[in-house]
């Protein structure tokens, strides 16, 4: 099966040594997690972790599995791209004189809707938000004019047909478990061996 | 009167409800219904230790003689008795000896709370005197895990650890407790027991149209086969998985951790599976057209190569777990939940049904093993013993009452293959992590579990080695554990296998023993040893009738060899005879 990027998605309990827990299930199974944030959710003391891997799907939704044995763990999804609105940050300091210097570089940054933070003699500080791919065509750019230093942060995304956890989390405090259990797509399809 | 207000009556101080956490740890247990503990005592756990000295009537404290044994023992309480085990430990080594026994209850799914002692709160970090990260370290091997700095929070935690590590899928739970939350005195609001949590689902809800639809596979299913694990001893649904297989008239056939859910001499109980299991229900795993597994986990020991698993059947897994459908192996219909819920309602949809024929076939096949060769094993021609003629001795005196604990290797997989079974929670053994040196703490606490019952535990004369200090245990408290000693002066399992697949090239298996006899009775423990097949039976029989523990070593067969065998890496059809 193909691998492809995909977004796994967490609410969780906000109790100590959840990273440790979670990560663990990625690192036994020697899996690279190549983006990770945690924040508070639209929930009141519900966290949200937002999780940057590139596995087949098969793969993700056993791993989904799992993290959702966890205690502390109340639901995970996973999605592709397009199934999402997803946002990553970057800051960039670049010289001061080369942005003074070259009107190319001046060009090159508002191009890519970068917006200065801080402005000093020496140094100025842009930031930039958007796709991982147009993050990275500027941080080429700016390597060609001397960039002095360079962060990503963690891939923060929106599920497009999520409703918000509100109305899960109701399910979740009743005490009857809720029937949100998974698909039954393989029926018949007997054809392939997965093993992780 | 409660045993809190008894509590508070005898200490005469105290007129509020103000209590130490140790004692809500222990107030904890008595309303648990813990009876037993294993534990061993230190400097992080001392404030609960002179707390268990009010305690002692009421809760029973039996000293191991490590960690690991302590452990091992609570995990042998628990599969005999259907209740939470409990281990005590210290921290720092106290805490890391429990690491083996938290791996081995994960696999196996045994309910266990470890309650463990930790550095003063403000000394967590500083690299204090026995502080190990016990929460990190058994994070991956632990069902939850909680670090309590603070008594207030005793209560609320021990309910959630017990409420974790029965329900659900079982598992084992560690409570770490900083000496100062062990000492603190707080309002003691009284103890509730936890019967929800909102992050955890313990049982997916049923569905009932995967009912549906698998009783629909199932009734038009011409070669039905069943295969049922621990699911069904866990759930106590025993007489429910019966009720399902009669009317169906499944033939039925169990993984390791299965064993004893279904009585031996049952008419469809047609043997062991996976690698060392009988021949037909390997064979006809890949000759059934609709394969029914009920709370088993498709573990690489019983599935062999996957993609030559059971290629031409439809899968119906019935399972507590959600992470365990399509982990392995892929299925046709899901059935999500509780056998003891979801197999009552299948049976109510299946047509009563024979299939006697079918079953037939599986018997034809028995008598090829039969012959090839459970005959030689069970009726050996020359003057060596096997492990199999010993395992018949004892079934003729057991009847199949007794409960058989294992250690791990050749004895082990000998002792699933032949001993005889009656009633459920009789077979004890470490099925998942194969945790040489379970045995024996396994047994003593598999007495606690069931005192009225004979426990016999059957053990290598490598894995005896690893835990044999806890004759001490055995010595100092008087647990009725039968051990038989199956000596073939080699660690026989790996032998095999260096015989099989690396040319004979014996290397480090060959292992000496001590003076067994004389071990146990430095531990004032009576024993015997025999070597010869005249000698057997009433060697047995003096072992088993006598009133406390025995050891009795049985010089067997050097080099014999556990067959059949699915070799590593083929399919459960390529099954080996020899």
């Amino acid at each position: 099966m193909e691998k492809q990027e995909y977004t796994i998605t967490l609410y969780t309990e906000n109790s100590i040594g959840m990273i440790g827990r979670i990560s663990t299930i990625f690192s036994r199974r020697k899996i690279n997690i190549e983006s990770l944030n945690t924040s508070p959710s639209e929930v009141e003391g519900i966290h949200r972790f937002t999780i940057v891997i590139s596995e087949s799907e098969e793969v993700v939704r056993k791993l989904c599995r799992q993290i959702e044995k966890q205690v502390e763990v109340l639901k995970a999804y996973y999605n592709t791209n397009d199934e999402l609105v997803w946002q990553e940050q970057a800051l960039y300091k670049v010289p001061a004189d080369v942005i003074a210097e070259k009107a190319y570089v001046e060009r090159l940054l508002r191009q890519y809707g970068a917006s200065a933070v801080v402005i000093r003699n020496d140094y100025i500080v842009f930031e930039t938000a958007g796709h991982r791919e147009e993050i990275d065509r500027l941080t080429a750019e700016l390597t060609k004019y001397n960039l002095i230093e360079f962060v990503r942060g963690a891939r923060i995304a929106i599920i497009k047909e999520s409703a918000g956890f509100h109305q899960k989390l109701k399910e979740f405090e009743q005490q009857e478990p809720s029937p949100d259990v998974v698909e039954n797509e393989f029926l018949d399809q007997q054809d392939e061996v997965f093993t992780m | 009167m409660s045993t809190l207000e008894k509590t508070q009556l005898e200490k005469e101080t105290v007129t509020t409800t103000q209590l130490s956490g140790s004692q809500a740890v222990l107030e904890a247990l008595l309303q648990e219904g813990v009876d037993t503990i294993f534990g061993y005592p230190g400097g992080a756990i001392m404030p609960i230790y002179d707390a268990l000295y009010d305690y002692n009537e009421k809760l029973k404290h039996i000293l191991v003689r490590h960690e690991q044994g302590g452990i091992h023992a609570a995990q042998g309480y628990a599969r005999t008795s259907g209740k939470v085990g409990v281990a005590f430990a210290t921290s720092g080594p106290g805490a890391t000896n429990l690491v083996t026994g938290l791996a081995d209850a994960m696999i196996d799914s045994n309910p266990i709370v470890c309650v463990t002692g930790q550095v003063f709160a403000a000394l967590l970090g500083t690299d204090a005197f026995q502080e190990t990260d016990v929460i990190n370290i058994t994070t991956p091997v632990t069902k939850w895990n909680y670090q309590v700095t603070d008594a207030n929070e005793i209560p609320e935690v021990m309910a959630k650890a017990f409420y974790i590590a029965r329900t659900g899928r079982p598992g084992p739970v560690l409570v770490d407790i900083t000496k100062n939350a062990q000492l603190q005195l707080f309002d003691f609001l009284g103890y509730s027991k936890c019967n929800h949590i909102r992050s955890y689902r313990p049982k997916p809800v049923v569905r009932n149209e995967y009912i549906t639809q698998a009783a629909e596979v199932i009734n038009q299913a011409k070669k039905p086969f069943v295969l049922f694990g621990q699911g069904v001893i866990l759930g106590k649904a025993e007489a429910e998985f019966k009720a399902f297989i009669e009317k169906g008239g499944f033939p039925a056939a169990w993984t390791v951790m299965g064993l004893s859910a279904l009585e031996t001499e049952h008419p469809l109980n047609v043997g062991m599976l996976g690698m060392h299991g009988n021949y037909a229900p390997n064979v006809m795993t890949n000759e059934c057209d609709v394969l029914i597994a009920i709370g088993m986990r498709f573990d690489d020991r019983v599935t062999g190569r996957l993609d030559k698993y059971a290629k031409q059947a439809k899968i119906v897994h019935l399972d507590i777990d959600p992470a365990e459908i399509d982990k392995n192996v892929k299925t046709a219909v899901p059935v999500w939940g509780d056998c003891k819920e979801t197999l009552p309602a299948l049976t109510a949809l299946l047509q009563q049904n024979d299939h006697s024929a079918w079953v037939a076939e599986f018997r034809e096949l028995e008598k090829e093993e039969i012959k090839e060769v459970i005959q030689d094993e069970l009726n050996p021609t020359t003057d060596i013993m096997t492990m199999g003629e010993v395992l018949k001795t004892l079934n003729e005196l057991t009847n199949g009452d007794a409960i058989i604990v294992t250690d791990v290797g050749q004895h082990q997989m000998v002792t699933c293959r032949y001993a005889k079974f009656n009633s459920s929670r009789s077979n004890v053994t470490s099925g998942g992590l194969g945790t040489m040196g379970f045995g024996l703490p396994a047994a003593i606490g598999a007495w606690y579990g069931a005192p009225h019952r004979d426990v016999v535990a059957i053990i290598g004369d490598g894995g005896i080695q690893m835990t044999i200090q806890e004759l001490g245990t055995i010595m100092q408290f008087g647990a009725k554990v039968k051990i038989l000693i199956l000596n073939n002066e080699f660690l026989g399992m790996v032998r095999q296998w260096q015989q099989l697949f690396h040319q004979k090239r014996y290397s480090f298996v060959d292992i000496t023993s001590p003076d067994f006899v004389a071990v146990a009775k430095g531990y004032y423990i009576d024993g015997n040893k025999i070597s010869e097949r005249k000698d057997l039976k009433t060697a047995l029989k003096t072992m088993l009738d006598h009133d406390g523990a025995y050891l009795l070593e049985v010089m067997v067969g050097k080099e014999n060899n556990v067959f059949p065998m699915v070799a590593q890496g083929t399919s459960v059809s390529e099954i080996r005879l020899k």
